[in-house]
């Protein structure tokens, strides 16, 4: 068993690389990692960190990941890398900032054409606000729009750190990567903590296996654990006794004696659920307790939820079943049972956000073959009643009554979008339709701009990033944070089709934009919905007013006029055809409604 | 299909030329030189010959010839063609022998041959009486070449003549359709069955390719109705979704189809169906030709089919009913046979259903019973009574005292496909 026990914490550096998505983060990763060893360049999968198929395809990180590595460096010592990798998405924004946490510094990678994005600032505040200490390096610089001394005033300018040494690389050529890692030596502080007070650890991710039960990643700050301590989680309370501890080799975890301040690495404990183990949490021991919990833990919670049934009745136990093993691995995925006239047995599913959900859908579909019927998203509202109560609202279906609801409360974001100075209006245009408050507007530079607004998330969680990418072609940026709750008047749309209130398609709206998504949402099911023998009316109502109206034609004609000779397959393949479609529809009354039907919502703004 | 205790079969022989494709046509045909047509008649009645031992406990009642446009075939063929049924095949004496020809392709010694050799009953392929119509179809003939073909065919003798009209032709309007009925119901003496089929587009034909503006839907339906209102009003009767007869003159041959009797399918691509085993002909006229012209081919399943001794033929028994496994064990390894397939009982019942429902007349409960031991109810639950609530399908009792008929009321037969598609009970995977 190989032990880090001998290594002086000065040897140790603790960081992670922060980027805009896109700008090479993983690459640079990858290049660390085949550099400093431990794994060959035939040996790497590209991107070993992001190791989801989803990751890979969608080239971001959904779930942080870490890796040790050691390196040589050019004054002859050895020093042991822990690169943590953060998730890059805002729908994360909880997970990154404990991952930061666990870090001593952070590597900012910029793109040496597209400069600071949204999502850069965003992080680099966020690492900041961890006391990191930041340095940038410049990437692409082979690309032939690189302009790295243009982007290096401009990291000096906005952020406010120094870059005028900023090693040039290009990741993904790997040139510039040993500068790199001598940059990270001397510029990342090596860890501090006293080895000898009580175990003070910070968790930062975790991971369900099947044979160790939950592998806990973590910091230690203080102290030490080995096999055999005694644990205790502070937050959650919940206790354990440590029957491994190691450090992250390339993909595998590697037993070692004992972890100390300074280092990162896992424990396990037998422990059976992911729900104690929460992120941000303290470890400390049981029997030595630290006197304080580290700074920083909160609660997460749900900003999204949505509706999710098996297509085939049949397969609610298997979906019941998938949603209990993808939870074992992530946390912050909350489901309970609920049943829907129109769509039968289901859950209600509360995630951090649009990508999270998209996420656990696709792996919903494609890990466990579920074929699913997905409702509208929606957020929690909070509706206060006339007697005083307050109630977290995920369905728009259990809305109470409107008589006894004294106000509605929805939750707010601050948005920082970053534009060039052309698409400021239609920018600004979108975030008003979207009921943006507008707070203030930053020039970055000449041609760039920091555009300020206060959005309902219920506005920006459908589509308001491809409308932002659309209206800017391409060079809008955009991050956000949960403000808060504002009193705000919604309603809830309820949709009638054939005269019938299907529950899995009512959305709360606000009342401006009521009448509006009411129609568009008419028009859309329109579409969506095959023509039947008969005429079908399509209503949108308010609290039993109808306020928009469509109707499907019935069909005149579906009739195989020649049906030639003795060769009947093609008839009968026609009428096959014909059987086949109705397999993917949801009876509802009289009517087959598609299931993509019930997404609906979400494309009221295509054009 | 049992009748008397005697086995009836149905014969199809496909003529796979045209002076040119129209601009619909998704059928095998295509134009060849002279004695490219005359190979393939000798091709065809070798297997005429060749495939009787199949069917010598079957009794033929009806005969088509269809294309492509069999009138294209030299002078005689035909009358070679039929002789070699008749030598080979034990046919009734009243057996409908139908050929479809096309008008401008016809000659009286043509005609004559047919007749002479039996031929009974003429369609004519008009489409339309307007003759803007036609070329917007892509027709090679014009309104008057269709008369002159229609008074040589009454002059040959021919008084059971079906005539082919289109609906939903680009261009057509309810007072075109209104002069194409007109027209051909004023004629001196009236076709004795109309065909009225409303143009489909289909894929790989130059409709597809360019699609032409057509009818909509709204007035695509309304000309469907013209055209039954406006036959009936003449005497004809609607027998099935798009063929129209005066009493009487229904086609008998169309009939096994719908029926589901037994029928034999010669030339390329012909489909066949025998004791509930589907299986069609190589539509490669190559392979077609090679496997029935070239009598040096070492493959042993031709010579068994080719030297006619009937007794040697792999039934064993001569008065063994041809069973199902008789049937498919000599089919298989046949390369001029595709897509052999011996129906489930459930595919036969679906077909029972499909294929009889396009009749005017519908299903017959009883029979259905009769055939597969159980009633449609059974097998398909609730079915027939939801669509006769919904006013799609209707029960009748007629005929036989106790008998029980299902029938696609009209609003049904516009929509048929959605009707059709609730009785099937299985997925083909071919």
């Amino acid at each position: 068993m190989s032990t880090d026990a001998g290594i002086a914490q000065s040897k140790i550096r603790n960081f992670c690389i922060v980027a805009h998505i896109d700008h090479g983060k993983s690459t640079l990763a990858d290049r660390i990692i085949e550099r400093t060893g431990l794994l060959t360049s035939r040996e790497m999968q590209a991107q070993v960190l992001d190791n989801m198929d989803l990751e890979r395809e969608r080239g971001i990180t959904i779930k942080a990941q870490a890796v040790r590595t050691i390196y040589k460096a050019r004054n002859g010592e050895e020093y042991i890398f822990n690169l943590i990798d953060t998730p890059g998405h805002v729908d994360f924004n909880y997970e990154v900032s404990r991952s930061l946490a666990a870090c001593d510094g952070a590597v900012l990678v910029v793109d040496a054409a597209q400069g600071i994005e949204a999502q850069t600032l965003a992080n680099v505040y966020l690492a900041l606000d961890h006391n990191l200490e930041v340095f940038p390096v410049i990437n692409k610089i082979d690309l032939p729009s690189a302009e790295p001394d243009r982007v290096k005033n401009e990291i000096e300018d906005v952020i406010g750190i120094e870059a005028m040494d900023a090693p040039l690389i290009s990741a993904k050529n790997g040139i510039g990567i040993d500068e790199v890692l001598e940059a990270i030596i001397e510029k990342i502080p090596a860890p501090s903590g006293d080895p000898d007070s009580p175990l003070k650890a910070l968790i930062f991710d975790s991971l369900y296996d099947p044979y160790k039960g939950v592998i806990v990643f973590c910091r230690i700050m203080e102290g030490r654990v080995a096999k055999g301590t005694s644990i205790r989680m502070m937050a959650t309370g919940a206790k354990f006794e440590v029957v491994e501890a190691g450090y992250f080799g390339a993909g595998q975890f590697i037993p070692c004696d004992e972890l100390s301040a300074g280092m990162v690495g896992y424990i396990t404990a037998s422990i059976k659920n992911v729900k104690d183990t929460a992120v941000g949490d303290t470890i400390t021991d049981a029997k030595n307790p630290c006197a304080e919990p580290l700074p920083g833990y909160k609660k997460v919670n749900s900003m999204v939820y949505c509706g999710i049934y098996p297509a085939d009745g049949a397969k609610y136990p298997d979906l019941r079943d998938a949603l209990e093993k993808l939870q074992l691995n992530d946390a912050s995925l909350h489901y309970e049972p609920e049943t829907s006239i129109a769509l039968g047995f289901g859950f209600r599913c509360g995630f951090l956000g649009l990508l999270h959900l998209e996420i656990i859908q696709e792996r919903l579909e494609r890990e466990y073959n579920l074929d699913l019927v997905t409702t509208a998203p929606g957020v929690v509202y909070k509706v206060r009643k006339t007697d005083g109560e307050v109630i977290e609202l995920t369905n728009p279906s259990n809305l109470p009554d409107p008589s006894v609801i004294e106000y509605m409360e929805e939750p707010v974001v601050s948005a920082e979008i970053m534009v060039t100075t052309d698409f400021i209006g239609p920018i600004m245009e979108l975030c008003q339709e979207r009921r943006g408050r507008y707070l203030g507007m930053e020039y970055l530079e000449e041609t760039r701009a920091l555009l300020k607004y206060e959005l309902p998330l219920n506005e920006i969680i459908y589509d308001f990033f491809d409308a932002l990418k659309s209206r800017s072609r391409g060079y809008a940026s955009f991050d956000y944070e949960l403000k808060g709750y504002e009193q705000s008047e919604l309603v809830k749309l309820d949709i009638l089709i054939n005269r019938e209130e299907v529950d899995a398609l009512s959305f709360i709206v606000h009342k401006e934009s009521a009448y509006e998504r009411g129609r568009k949402m008419c028009e859309k099911l329109k579409e969506e919905i095959p023509r039947h023998l008969f005429e079908i009316p399509i209503q949108a109502a308010i609290g039993g007013k109808i306020i928009a109206r469509e109707t499907v034609k019935a069909v005149r004609k579906d009739v195989l006029a020649k049906c030639y000779g003795g060769d009947i397959t093609r008839k009968k393949k026609l009428l096959e055809k014909q059987k086949e479609g109705k397999k993917r529809m949801r009876q509802i009354g009289n009517v087959e409604i598609p299931q993509k039907a019930f997404m609906s919502v979400l494309k009221l703004d295509d054009k | 299909m049992e009748k008397d205790g005697q086995k009836h079969l149905g014969i199809y022989i496909h003529i796979p030329f045209c002076v040119r494709k129209c601009f619909y046509c998704d059928f095998l045909s295509a134009p060849a030189d002279e004695e490219e047509k005359a190979r393939y008649v000798e091709a065809l009645r070798t297997e005429i010959r060749g495939e009787s031992g199949k069917y010598r406990d079957y009794t033929i009642n009806t005969i088509f010839i269809g294309g492509g446009t069999p009138s294209l075939l030299e002078t005689g063929s035909i009358g070679r063609i039929l002789n070699r049924v008749y030598e080979n095949y034990k046919v009734s004496r009243d057996c409908e022998i139908s050929m479809e020809v096309n008008p401008g392709t016809v000659t009286w010694e043509k005609l004559a041959d047919f007749k002479n050799s039996g031929g009974n009953r003429l369609s004519i392929g008009l489409q339309s009486a307007v003759d803007s119509e036609l070329k917007a179809l892509g027709r090679i003939h014009t309104f008057e070449d269709f008369l002159m073909t229609y008074e040589l065919a009454l002059k040959a003798g021919f008084c059971n003549i079906n005539v082919d009209l289109m609906t939903a032709i680009p261009g057509q309007s309810v007072e075109s359709l209104k002069k194409t009925l007109q027209r051909v119901t004023a004629l001196k003496r009236m076709p004795a069955h109309i065909s009225a089929y409303s143009l489909i587009i289909e894929e790989g034909t130059p409709f597809y390719e360019k699609r032409p503006e057509l009818p909509d839907e709204d007035l695509e339906r309304e000309l469907y109705k013209i055209t039954g209102d406006f036959l009936l009003s003449k005497g004809y009767r609607q027998y099935e979704i798009s063929n129209y007869a005066l009493p009487g003159y229904e086609c008998r041959h169309n009939m096994v189809y719908w029926r589901r009797g037994s029928y034999a399918g010669f030339g390329t691509g012909a489909a066949s169906m025998v004791e509930n085993v589907r299986f069609c002909n190589t539509s490669d006229r190559k392979k077609y030709m090679e496997r029935f012209l070239n009598n040096d081919n070492n493959f042993n399943i031709i010579q068994n089919d080719m030297d006619v001794n009937p007794d040697e033929f792999p039934i064993k028994n001569k008065n063994t009913y041809v069973t199902k496994e008789d049937f498919q064990k000599n089919l298989e390894g046949d390369l001029a046979k595709e897509n052999v397939q011996a129906l489930s009982i459930e595919e036969q019942m679906e077909e029972f259903m499909f294929l009889g429902l396009r009749m005017k007349a519908g299903v017959c409960k009883n029979e259905f019973l009769r055939i597969f031991g159980k009633t449609i109810d059974e097998v398909y639950p609730g079915i027939v009574e939801e669509f006769c609530e919904r006013g799609l399908l209707a029960l009748r009792k007629e005929g036989v005292p106790g008998e029980e008929w299902i029938a696609l009321t009209p609003f049904g037969m516009d929509v048929s496909n959605r009707v059709m598609a609730e009785f099937l009970l299985t997925d083909t995977d071919i």
